[in-house]
Parts: C-alpha cells; sequence; structure tokens
C-alpha cells in the first residue's frame, strides 16, 4: 500500500521547524550586527512590547527544551552540577547555566549575550532565581517585571494598573538600550498580528472536539505552539498559523488523525518529559491514545477559556490593538502555571467535559514545582470525588535520569488495559 | 522576684514541644470565641492579623511527625515543611486555627495554598503577594491593595471593622517586640558564650504561638537573667548560619553545630519574627507604613528578590562587619530558593577567601554524626591552617 501525499500534510510540523532555524540564526548574528537581544520567558511573556524596539528575543527555557530533545540536556546539567548546583532543583535552569559553561553554545548554534533580562515571573518564583543568576553572569541590566498571582480567580484592577505602571518604566530603558522611540502605531499593529494568530490558533485547538480528532492537543500542540509563544506579533508567525490550520482542515476531509485509530481521548496535565518525548508519545500510541485537550499548551497564554475579569464575561483573550497595555497586562496574568489550583481544576473539568474525553493523565514533573505541587491533591478531586479516570506518572521536563520508561509503560498499560475492560472492548 | 534564665528556658521550652498548641487553645478561651490565624513563613503581616483581635500563629512544620496522609496529595520531591504542614492539617491538629495566610515567597508555598483552600473548604485561606520589583513607583501601593484584601477578609470573618488604630497600635508592639529580639541578637552575636543559638532560637521561636505582647515580657526578662548568667568563654569559631529562612532544621543540628566548635553569631533562622530591619516608621496610613517597610526595609533573604544590592554582596558585608571565621549554609532539602542562592553566594564566598561548608536538612533528620564530623572537620581547618 503507498501513502498517499497531501498538499499540507506535515505542514504544522515542518514550517514551525523552519521558523525557529530561521530564528535561531539570526540570533546567532545579533551582537555582531549590533542588533539589541533581550532574554525572557515564555509564559505571559511582553514580546509585543520588546518587539517594537527592535529587539531579538532569547528564550531561555526554549533552548532548554531544544536541549532535551537533542539529548544534550543531561550533559549540560551535569555541568551546573559539578559548579553547585544541587540534583533537586529545577533541571531547566541547570540545563541553562550548562550552556553558558559551554560558552552558550548548543545544538541550535551560538545564543548572543544579553542587553535586557526581562523577567516576567508568571507563574513561576523559580524564574526569579534564574534570572538572578543569569545577571550574575551576563551584568547585563535585570528588570524584574513583578506579575501577580491570579489567587482569587480573575484578573483584578489592582493587579491590572500595577502591571501597565511597570511597563511606563520599562520603556524608557527599552528606548535607551535599543536607542529606538516607542511608537504606539506600531505596538498597534503587532497586536493586531498577535490577535490574528491567535484566532487561528484556537481553531486549530478546538478541531479536537471532533471525534476522532484530527490533532493531538498535547503531542503535537506543542510544537505547533511554538510560534505563537516565540514569535507572536510577527507575519510569519500568522502565516504559520493559517497554513497550519489548512493542514488541520484537510485532515478532517480525509479522517486522518495523529494516531491511525482513536481508541481513548485523554486530558493531560503537566509538561512532556522532553529528553524522551518520541518514546513516551509511543507509550500512548500503541494504545490509541489521541490527547484532545492539555493544559501545557496553555503554559504561555490562555485564548480558549473565558477570562474572568472584575466584570466576568464569556469573552475569551485576545491582544487588542485598542487596549494594547491592558491587554498586554491581561496576558501577562492569563497563563497556566499563574491560574490559582481552582482555576486549573475548572480548566481540567471543563477539557474533559466538551472535549469528551475517556480519561485524565497528568504527568508530574520534578523539575516545575510550579506546575507539580498540587497535582497529587488534584488526582485525589478527579479520582474520588468525579469518579473519573485518572492516571498519575512521574518523571521531569529536562533530566533524563528520571525518565524509567519501565516503569512508565507498566502504569499507562493498566491504565489502558483497564479502561479498555471497562468498555468491554 | 526576677526569674532566672533557666526558669525562663523552661517554660518557653514547653510552649515549643507542646504539639497540641495548648498555648493557642488557652489563648482561645474556654468559649473559643476568638479566633487564631496560622501564618507560613516568612513574610506574613501578622499586624494586620494582630489588629483584627486575632493570634497569628505561626506554621514551622512538623518536626519528626510521620507522613501518613500528606503523600496521597503532595509528592516526594517537596521539601518537609510543606509535606508536614499539611500533614498536621489533615491529621486535624490545626483545627485550633480558623485560617491560614500563605506569602509569595514560592511556588511551593503558593502552591500549598491551593491544596489547602481545597481541603480545608471551612478555614479562612488567604494569600499574599509581596511585591518583587522593588525598585518600581507602584510596588508600595500594589502591596496596599494586597494588605486590604487581607484586611476585609479577616473583618469579614469577625464581623468587626479593623481601625487604622488598631494597626497602628500593633505595629507599635511588633516593633517592640522586633527590638527586643534585635537586642537579644546583638547580645549573642558580642557573647556568643552567654546564650546559645539552641536556647536563643528556643525563645524567639516561642513568640510565635504567643501573643507577642506577652513575648516581650518574655524577652525583656532574658534580657534582665542573661546579666546575672555566668557563662564561659570557649574557643569556638564565629559562623553565619545561611539558609533557614524558612523550613526550620531540627534543634538538635544546632545544637551539634555548636558542640562541634562553633560559635553562631548570626544565623536567619525563623526570619519572620524579624523581617524588618528598621521599626516601621508610622506615618498616617498604617497600612502604607506595613507596605513600605516591605519593599524598602524588609530583611534580605532568598525569597525577596533585590537587585540592586545581590545576597552574596550582603552576605559578604555581613560576613566582615560580624567579624565572623566562616559561613555554614544548612539548607532544607528541595528548598529552591536556597539552593540557587546558594552557588551565587559560594562563588563570591570563594573569590573572596571566605570559609564555608554546606549541607541540606530534612525536619525528620535523626542522624547528626555526619554533620559533626564534617564540621569538626571545618573548624580544624580554620584554626589550625588558616
Amino acid at each position: 500500500m503507498t501513502e498517499t501525499i497531501y498538499k499540507y500534510q506535515d505542514v504544522g510540523r515542518n514550517y514551525q521547524k523552519d521558523l525557529l532555524g530561521k530564528w535561531y540564526k539570526d540570533l546567532s548574528t545579533a551582537n555582531e550586527k549590533k542588533e539589541p537581544v533581550a532574554y525572557l520567558f515564555i509564559s505571559g511573556n511582553i514580546s509585543e512590547l520588546l518587539e517594537v524596539f527592535g529587539f531579538h528575543l532569547v528564550y531561555p527555557e526554549v533552548n532548554a527544551l531544544q536541549c532535551g530533545v537533542r539529548k544534550v540536556a543531561g550533559d549540560f546539567i551535569l555541568k551546573a552540577e559539578d559548579t553547585g548546583y544541587s540534583p533537586d532543583v529545577c533541571g531547566y535552569v541547570k540545563n541553562d547555566i550548562g550552556l553558558i559553561i559551554n560558552n552558550n553554545v548548543g545544538p541550535f548554534g551560538k545564543m548572543p549575550k544579553p542587553d535586557l533580562l526581562l523577567c516576567t515571573y508568571s507563574g513561576c518564583n523559580t524564574y526569579i532565581k534564574w534570572f538572578e543568576a543569569l545577571a550574575k553572569f551576563y551584568d547585563a541590566p535585570l528588570f524584574m517585571l513583578d506579575v501577580p498571582y491570579m489567587w482569587n480567580g480573575n484578573i483584578d484592577a489592582d493587579s491590572i494598573r500595577y502591571l501597565t505602571r511597570q511597563f511606563s518604566e520599562l520603556i524608557p530603558l527599552c528606548e535607551k538600550i535599543s536607542g529606538k522611540k516607542f511608537s504606539m502605531e506600531r505596538l498597534q499593529e503587532i497586536l493586531g498580528l498577535s490577535r490574528k494568530a491567535e484566532d487561528l490558533w484556537v481553531e486549530i485547538l478546538e478541531s479536537s472536539k471532533r471525534i476522532p480528532s484530527p490533532f493531538d492537543a498535547f503531542f503535537e500542540a506543542v510544537f505547533f505552539m511554538a510560534p505563537i509563544y516565540v514569535m507572536r506579533g510577527k507575519k510569519e508567525c500568522v502565516d504559520y498559523y493559517k497554513m497550519a490550520l489548512e493542514e488541520i482542515k484537510e485532515r478532517i476531509a480525509h479522517q486522518i488523525g495523529p494516531v491511525p485509530k482513536e481508541r481513548f481521548r485523554v486530558v493531560m496535565e503537566g509538561p512532556p518529559p522532553w529528553p524522551h518525548f518520541r518514546n513516551f508519545w509511543e507509550l500512548f500510541k500503541k494504545w490509541g491514545v489521541c490527547c484532545v485537550g492539555s493544559t501545557y499548551s496553555k503554559v504561555g497564554g490562555i485564548w480558549d477559556l473565558p477570562l474572568q475579569g472584575d466584570v466576568p464575561s464569556d469573552k475569551c483573550f485576545r491582544h487588542d490593538p485598542e487596549r494594547p497595555f491592558e491587554t498586554i497586562a491581561e496576558y501577562a496574568l492569563n497563563c497556566y502555571t499563574n491560574w490559582s489550583w481552582d482555576m486549573r481544576v475548572r480548566m481540567m473539568e471543563k477539557y474533559l467535559k466538551d472535549y469528551l474525553a475517556d480519561g485524565l493523565v497528568i504527568h508530574s514533573v520534578k523539575s516545575c514545582r510550579a506546575f507539580s505541587v498540587g497535582q497529587a491533591d488534584v488526582r485525589e478531586y478527579f479520582s474520588k470525588k468525579l469518579n473519573m479516570p485518572t492516571l498519575f506518572i512521574e518523571s521531569d521536563l529536562a533530566d533524563p535520569r528520571y525518565f524509567s520508561e519501565a516503569q512508565l509503560k507498566n502504569r499507562i498499560d493498566a491504565f489502558f488495559e483497564s479502561l479498555a475492560h471497562k468498555r468491554g472492548a | 522576684m526576677a526569674k532566672r534564665f533557666e526558669e525562663i528556658l523552661d517554660g518557653c521550652k514547653q510552649i515549643v514541644q507542646d504539639t497540641n498548641l495548648s498555648s493557642v487553645s488557652d489563648w482561645k478561651g474556654a468559649r473559643k470565641s476568638k479566633k487564631a490565624i496560622g501564618c507560613f513563613p516568612v513574610y506574613t503581616p501578622e499586624e494586620v492579623i494582630h489588629a483584627a483581635g486575632m493570634l497569628p500563629v505561626g506554621l514551622l512544620g512538623g518536626g519528626a511527625i510521620e507522613i501518613d496522609y500528606a503523600d496521597s496529595r503532595i509528592q516526594s520531591f517537596v521539601c518537609s515543611i510543606a509535606r508536614s504542614t499539611l500533614e498536621l492539617g489533615l491529621k486535624g491538629r490545626l483545627n485550633i486555627l480558623d485560617g491560614v495566610v500563605f506569602p509569595s515567597i514560592c511556588d511551593v508555598a503558593r502552591n500549598l495554598a491551593g491544596i489547602w483552600r481545597r481541603n480545608f473548604p471551612t478555614m479562612f485561606v488567604e494569600y499574599v503577594h509581596f511585591p518583587q520589583n522593588i525598585t518600581s513607583a507602584h510596588a508600595v501601593e500594589y502591596l496596599v491593595s494586597e494588605l486590604l484584601k487581607l484586611k476585609t477578609g479577616l473583618e469579614r470573618m469577625s464581623g468587626k471593622k479593623i481601625s487604622n488604630d488598631d494597626i497602628a497600635n500593633s505595629i507599635k508592639i511588633y516593633n517592640e517586640n522586633r527590638a527586643l529580639v534585635s537586642k537579644l541578637y546583638q547580645l549573642r552575636t558580642k557573647k556568643p558564650w552567654a546564650i546559645s543559638t539552641s536556647e536563643l532560637y528556643t525563645i524567639i521561636r516561642t513568640g510565635r504561638f504567643i501573643p507577642k505582647e506577652k513575648h516581650s515580657i518574655i524577652l525583656q526578662s532574658v534580657l534582665d537573667a542573661i546579666e546575672k548568667r555566668e557563662r564561659k568563654q570557649r574557643d569556638s569559631l564565629r559562623v553565619i548560619i545561611e539558609g533557614s529562612f524558612c523550613e526550620q532544621p531540627p534543634i538538635e543540628l544546632l545544637e551539634t553545630i555548636e558542640e562541634a566548635g562553633c560559635y553562631i553569631i548570626d544565623d536567619d533562622l525563623s526570619l519572620s519574627s524579624r523581617w524588618y530591619e528598621e521599626p516601621i516608621q508610622l506615618n498616617g496610613n498604617p497600612l502604607e507604613s506595613l507596605a513600605y517597610a516591605y519593599v524598602h526595609n524588609a530583611i534580605k533573604s532568598s525569597v525577596r528578590h533585590n537587585h540592586t544590592k545581590p545576597r552574596d554582596i550582603v552576605l559578604v558585608e555581613k560576613f566582615r562587619e560580624l567579624k565572623a571565621d566562616g559561613v555554614i549554609f544548612c539548607s532544607a532539602k528541595f528548598c529552591d530558593p536556597a539552593l540557587f542562592d546558594f552557588v551565587l553566594m559560594k562563588n563570591t564566598l570563594e573569590r573572596e577567601g571566605i570559609p564555608y561548608i554546606s549541607f541540606e536538612f530534612e525536619e525528620k533528620m535523626s542522624a547528626f554524626d555526619n554533620v559533626r564530623t564534617q564540621i569538626e572537620t571545618f573548624v580544624e581547618s580554620i584554626m589550625f591552617f588558616a
């Protein structure tokens, strides 16, 4: 049997790879060309604002996950531990320190030095410790953008005011470093592009409501989400999502999905184990599992669930050129690990229901306590209170040493066997 | 008649070793109409709770408590204090508390607040975000809004308004207490033989379970009694302890460090008792005074970002000022903030030629021989080879 090649087949995966490749290549020459470079995080970032000043953006987290996927994270982590970092602290940070010790050369090329370290620590306090360390290594100015936690389950006026006022303190610093004046028109143009990409991305995510799902909202989403988190506000990003959506439409038209025959639909909570990504996926694939919803794909921002503001509404978040600073602030607050546990639980419940899932899989990673602490408690809630089949497994997102394949396989097999049994299949 | 030091210390020991929080039930009285609020370390604004007529109670972990229930709710790769505090709650040993307040010190404390809200639905659970952009002109204003939320929540619980005068009065009481604590600390730095750190720590820790007014009386009597105490000066090393700002090491660990030949002349134990470096200046709006004090005068720690003066510089300055001989990093296992800061600080110590050692502890740690040997070697290497 010969495989049919469709027009948009694998576009989502391949075009994303090309874009990231080009982005890394641009980074490698930024210092030489004397173009400004800013380091920042994925979660709730304010990249649109930096884009106005023409900053090249470096995401240490993306570097860390790239090192994981390309199997060099283990070495970098050991290098960092040799200099005194504890085996128990976040593997992403240690990977990044190892990269610095390695003269900032990774599998993606050489990273430029930062002219600005912008720590938006949405949902992760370890980000603070991470950038404090980078400030020591690079002797670059550090701006600590303080993002309050969404403990009360809503976007409140105090937090928005605090954030927008910090933006007005950040802008002069960006002007000084980049030598460029702030332009409101340029910002609005960028935000318009962000919004376009966001609309398209949500359409892709919601395609998983179909049975069978044309898209894996975890194992595929982690690639499909790269452009929106890394190059939001650029034209290429919008182009990417147009093409990626075409691929999804094509899959729907031809009844193709991420697994040959969809047997189980699950919601995935937690990040992937990057150093063993493929093996991990295979453990699920062989059971015909499709992840129809995931929380990790919301780690940077959330566009598919209503934003709870001081005035509740059913509107989902979008960057808005008409409310530039307010929406950038809303975005900073509204990312998954900056959500309170009540909100996180509601998201999982909603995905389980709206996407007609058979169970919840919780992948708990040691490195990221912001993600993990509370997951075991949530398992209690879903399995005991809601009677939802829930699988709880542990490894790590960065450190290859914590991935025990045989153990994971046992647990995953047992879970889906029992689901199959219950169904009488 | 004035009490002897040992008598006072015994009284304190009874309070801190009592796992049933009897001091809290005694305070609440027979009718239990008064409220007590648990305070997670480090920067929980006890003054606001005190002003509400409630008793702030320190949550300092579960010591050697057996973990039977918390394991099913928190993974094993998390610090002891988070797991043991939850265990205390699940075992019903914190039932005397009417609420719990968590400050934004780390991801674990933050997420624990969420776990708490789900598992103890009848308790008042609040989370306070402390600004980390302390150079922003708007940090104080933001913190005021956070403190207001806490105040409103407490008012709703008690049904009584908290006035500005109430808060100002509580700030004064806490200022006085902190001044006495700081006097005791200074005395120990100057004459570490007069009071050991395990003794000092027991006395300070007592203040987390009784009203501050009462604790201040104890502190004053300790200061008086120490004068009459005759203790011989030993030939010990003057060391600074770093890394115990939140989770507390077992008291035996402190004793081991001292027995192995060290005078602990400064530490960050139970930092909550002295989190302002100077008395809080009252100026009009007392919540603003509190917020201003956190942003501008809070004691430096690994859980408060201050880029204008990094932690390693603070440590080196302290080392010189106190004429210390070495630094002991004593960090809780799995404590991200302490373990990340350790690397930056020890790099600077190495550059400055300042001796240090480091180890991690857990609450239920029970064997101290390894630590003893490590410290004895450290002491010898400085005394005889430096």
